[in-house]
Order: structure tokens, then C-alpha cells, then sequence
């Protein structure tokens, strides 16, 4: 097991004497996914019949390559930023990873099943707080004893109740920061052995986002891996210690954080 | 960076890697029986899902859960008025109105959840992209919700059928494993359902008119003795086949004394609903796990 603070620089130059446990193995995979235009195309109803009867289905999908060909292998205990430019294929990736895309090429393999954690999961806005801590929890996996024990926990870690009693209000009615906060805690309560998050902890505001980095790191020691997609350099650099820089769906440099960071920043401002 | 080996330690190719680590392709489907398994282990979140979902409907109506028996009981009254009142349905009719209510009833279950089954997937696909759970969990929890729903109504169709006069009798135990069997049928149905309305988005705009055209061919409204009168012998021989005519029969059978049947053959029927409900369950639910890995994506 590697411990936390040789993890700096382990990567680099010190020479392993335990065998690393891969958790994630990313084998020249390609993903492409279809977009239905909607309105874009042409949705007149002479149209529309005219597809329909030479079954031609194409005015209305688009394929996007969204990642070409990435491979590579992340490790049990660490914790692997994902960061690019808007459109560069991050999110995609996770999503590969997660299962939830299927690939085009190439294949990805994972340890267990990963937990992909985004900003845009909703869960069922018209109940209370509480209720889809309860239903997150049971949807992961967790007996109704778990979740009763761990329901407090989430609910003072999530700190939705800081401004009065938020947990028994309908979820509609919290703001976009409380329930990124809230969805966090729900993911965040179990053990994952691949946690993926996606831009989530750029929300909430700097105590939570506090919390939510000691979290990430406690998640890690205990031999999970972490993938955190973020614009947020500095929740990068305090999280991970390894990080990849995608560009156009192309892994552009695989290295320790602070090597890519400074690489990044310095592609960014030249433009 | 396109690295043949994925570890430089071992020397080995990602996919002798992952073999050796015993890592899985993410995304893949599990056995037909593993996938039992899981959801048997998701029984609890099905429950707690189905529960929320019930509540959450009537989250902003005032009268609250009390729309649960309300909704069919206005929709009877409707129907009675039309074809009781207007069209004289009652002609030569006993109990026209208990007749009426136990269709309207049992039809309701399998038409909403068929309804909101072709919305399983596509209205869920924020829990689904978040989180890994079998999907036939979500299928599930709305004919959970449903039946929740019916036992509502099958109380207030009892009052009705008391209070119009039918006796009290053991019968009525036989509306239990009737009520059982068409559960099952919706529950297999919803999950085709979910599946299809997951890549055919044009399924919601279809659904009334199947699900209308449906009601008319099960006798819900009117006598059934009319299919056998104005139908050719063929198509009467259809109608006979129908689900949803079977189940409603078994149900006023074991709640009237005395009511128009087309299926004259008791075990007939019972072998007919039993016959539906393992294909349509075991169908739907092998159907659905053949697109597991499916849904969310796109």
C-alpha cells in the first residue's frame, strides 16, 4: 500500500517495491456518441415521412469523436485530476469509465463498479432532502440499517441544515449549491473502490469545498481511486497528485500535478 | 503517448493487466440470474423508491393522497353518466353500476402503469446517469406504486359493490390471486414498456390511442355479451384471449352474483390470466435485462 506522503512522489522517480493494484485500465479507447439535433435539422412533417419511408435516419444525427484513442492505467489510492480545455472529452471519458458510454474501440476495464458523481444528477426534486439521502443511499447498495445509521451524518456533512431545518423541505425548493452539496454527501457516504466527480466540488461554497477535499483524500486512503474533472486548478493541485490533460479527446500529458499544472497554464494564458 | 504496455513494471499489455487483476469491461451486462440476484438485493430501494414516488404525486395537492381514490371515483361517475345514463347501458343489466366500477378499476392499473412505464427510463435518466442500480428497479417501483394505488380503490369499489346490494361472500377470496396475476402481467409489460420508451421517444404520443382502443376491446364500459352479438365467431374467439377482459371477468366474477360474462369456462379464464401473466413477466423481464446496458446513454 502506498502511503500518503511518499504518493508525491512516487509517480515520479522512486522505484516500487510492492506490485500497484491497477483499479482502472484505459485501453485505446474511443467513444463516440450520437446527438439527436431536435429542431436543428429538418422536422417538417413531408420531411419527417420522407425519412420515415426511405429510412434514412441521418439529417438528424450527428456523431461527435469525442475521445480518440486514450489509454492508460490508474492505481489503487490515487487520486487522478482530468483537466482540458470545455469540449476536450473529460467528461465523456468519465462517463466511459463509469459504463455508462459504451466505447467505439478499444476497451475499459475497471475494478468493481465506479460511482460517477456529477453536478447535473438530480434526484427527485419533490421530496425532502432526507428522503433522497434515503433513496441515494439504498440506490448504491446500502441496507435500510446503514442508512438509517449514516442519515444524520450525511445531513450535518452536506450542512444543508445550517440555515434552519432544509432536510424536511422539498429538494426543489434548495439552491443549486445546497443540492450539489447534498448529492456529494449522498455519493461521498459510501466506499467506492472507483469514484468518479465531476466538477462537484466547485460548487458550495469554501468551508464545504474544505470538507469535501478531506473527504476525497480519507476516500483514497482507504484504497479507492479518485478521478476529479475540474476547471478549478486549485482543487486540482490540493487533491490530486497526479493529473491528465486532455485536448481534443487526446491525452496531451500524463504526469505528477505540478508538472501538468504549470504545462496547462502556460497553453491557457498563450492563447 | 500510445503505450503498448500499460505498466512498465510488468511488462504486461492493459488487457493481460486488467485479466490479471481480475478487472471487469466497464458497463458490462450481468448473467440474466446475477442480475435476479442484484435486484432481489434492491428489493429495499424499490419499496422506499415506489413509496416516494406515491407521495411526491400528490406532494402539491391539497387533498393529498385522497386524490388516490378519488381520480377512479370521478372517472366511474363519468362513465356512468354516458353509457348508465345517456346510452341506457342498463338495460336488462344487473348492477350496472358495481359492473361498471370493478372495469374501470382494474383497467386503470394496467393503463397507468403502462403509461408511465414508456417514462421509466427517459424520466429517470438524472438518477440513472448518477448512480448503478439495476434498472428493472424503476420499472418495478411503478407497478409497486400502482398496486399500492389499486388496493385504495379495490376498498372503495367494495363499498360500491355492498352498497348496490351484492352479498357478502367467500368469492371475494378469489379477487386476491386474480389481483396477483395481473400484477405480474403489469409488472412484465411496464418493463417492455420502459425499454421501448427508452429509444422510441415517438411511444408517449401513440400510448392514449393504444391504450384507448384497449379499454373498448376489455368490456370495460359496456355489457361484453355485445362482442359476442355484433362480432364475427373469429374475432369474438379473440376477444376471449384479451389480458385485460380476462382479468376484469375474474374480478367480476368474484364481486357480482350475477353479471354478463363472454368467457363462459371458469378454469378456461383462470388458465387464460395465469397463461398472460408468466409470459408477459418472464417476457418483459428478459426483454428489459437485454438492454441494461442501454439505458442513460445517448
Amino acid at each position: 500500500m502506498v502511503n500518503l506522503e511518499m504518493s508525491n512522489d512516487v509517480t515520479v522517480t522512486l522505484p516500487r517495491i510492492e506490485e500497484r493494484i491497477p483499479t482502472v485500465v484505459v485501453d485505446d479507447a474511443h467513444v463516440v456518441y450520437r446527438v439527436y439535433r431536435g429542431s436543428a435539422g429538418n422536422t417538417s412533417p413531408v420531411a419527417a415521412f420522407k425519412r420515415l419511408i426511405t429510412r434514412t435516419n441521418t439529417p438528424n444525427v450527428r456523431e461527435v469523436h469525442a475521445v480518440r484513442g486514450v489509454s492508460f492505467t490508474a492505481y489503487r489510492g490515487e487520486a487522478i485530476g482530468l483537466i482540458g480545455t470545455n469540449g476536450s472529452g473529460k467528461s465523456t471519458l468519465l462517463r466511459a469509465i463509469a459504463g455508462l458510454l459504451p466505447v467505439e474501440r478499444g476497451a475499459v476495464y475497471t475494478q468493481g463498479q465506479p460511482s460517477l458523481l456529477g453536478v447535473n444528477a438530480a434526484l427527485l426534486n419533490d421530496l425532502p432532502g432526507e428522503r433522497n439521502v434515503t433513496i441515494g443511499c439504498l440506490a448504491m447498495g446500502m441496507s435500510p440499517a446503514d442508512v438509517r445509521r449514516k442519515l444524520p451524518e450525511i445531513i450535518e456533512f452536506s450542512g444543508i441544515n445550517q440555515r434552519g431545518d432544509f432536510a424536511s423541505l422539498p429538494m426543489r425548493t434548495y439552491s443549486s449549491g445546497m443540492s450539489a452539496r447534498l448529492r456529494f454527501s449522498i455519493a461521498a457516504a459510501k466506499q467506492h473502490d472507483v469514484l468518479l466527480i465531476d466538477e462537484a466540488l466547485a460548487t458550495g461554497d469554501k468551508a464545504f469545498r474544505k470538507r469535501s477535499e478531506r473527504r476525497v483524500r480519507e476516500l483514497r486512503e482507504s484504497a479507492g481511486t479518485v478521478f476529479l474533472v475540474s476547471h478549478q486548478l486549485s482543487s486540482v493541485r490540493d487533491t490530486c497528485e497526479r493529473t491528465i490533460w486532455l485536448e481534443s479527446g487526446e491525452i496531451r500529458m500524463d504526469g505528477p500535478t505540478r508538472e501538468v499544472l504549470a504545462a496547462y497554464e502556460a497553453f491557457t494564458n498563450g492563447k | 503517448m500510445a503505450n503498448l504496455l500499460a505498466d512498465p513494471d510488468s511488462g504486461l499489455t492493459p488487457a493481460q493487466l486488467a485479466a490479471r487483476h481480475g478487472l471487469r469491461v466497464a458497463g458490462e451486462r450481468p448473467t440474466i440470474g446475477a442480475y435476479s440476484g442484484q435486484l432481489w438485493r434492491y428489493r429495499h430501494f424499490i419499496s422506499a423508491y415506489a413509496h416516494a414516488k406515491l407521495t411526491a404525486s400528490f406532494s402539491n395537492a391539497r387533498l393529498g393522497q385522497l386524490w388516490q381514490v378519488l381520480t377512479p371515483l370521478s372517472n366511474a361517475a363519468v362513465y356512468f353518466l354516458i353509457f348508465g345514463v345517456v346510452l341506457e347501458q342498463t338495460r336488462n343489466m344487473p348492477n350496472f353500476i358495481a359492473y361498471l366500477t370493478t372495469g374501470v378499476f382494474i383497467f386503470n392499473f394496467t393503463q397507468v402503469s403502462l403509461q408511465q412505464g414508456t417514462q421509466a427510463i427517459s424520466g429517470n435518466l438524472g438518477l440513472i446517469r448518477a448512480l448503478h442500480f439495476p434498472r428493472a428497479c424503476l420499472p418495478l417501483a411503478i407497478t409497486a406504486t400502482q398496486f399500492q394505488q389499486l388496493l385504495g380503490s379495490i376498498v372503495v369499489l367494495l363499498i360500491i359493490v355492498v352498497a348496490t346490494g351484492e352479498p357478502i361472500t367467500l368469492m371475494w377470496l378469489m379477487l386476491v390471486p386474480a389481483v396477483l396475476l395481473q400484477t405480474v402481467f403489469n409488472a412484465g409489460l411496464t418493463m417492455a414498456m420502459a425499454r421501448l420508451g427508452a429509444k422510441a421517444t415517438d411511444l408517449k404520443q401513440v400510448m392514449p390511442f393504444i391504450l384507448r382502443a384497449w379499454m373498448y376491446g376489455s368490456g370495460v364500459l359496456y355489457s361484453v355479451t355485445l362482442f359476442a352479438e355484433n362480432l364475427p365467431g373469429w374475432a369474438t374467439g379473440i376477444v376471449q384471449f384479451n389480458p385485460m377482459l380476462v382479468y376484469i371477468e375474474l374480478a367480476r366474477i368474484s364481486l357480482l352474483e350475477n353479471t354478463h360474462l363472454l368467457n363462459d369456462s371458469l378454469p378456461l379464464t383462470w388458465l387464460i390470466a395465469l397463461g398472460w401473466a408468466v409470459v408477459a413477466g418472464l417476457g418483459g423481464y428478459f426483454y428489459f435485462w437485454r438492454g441494461e446496458q442501454e439505458y442513460g446513454r445517448g
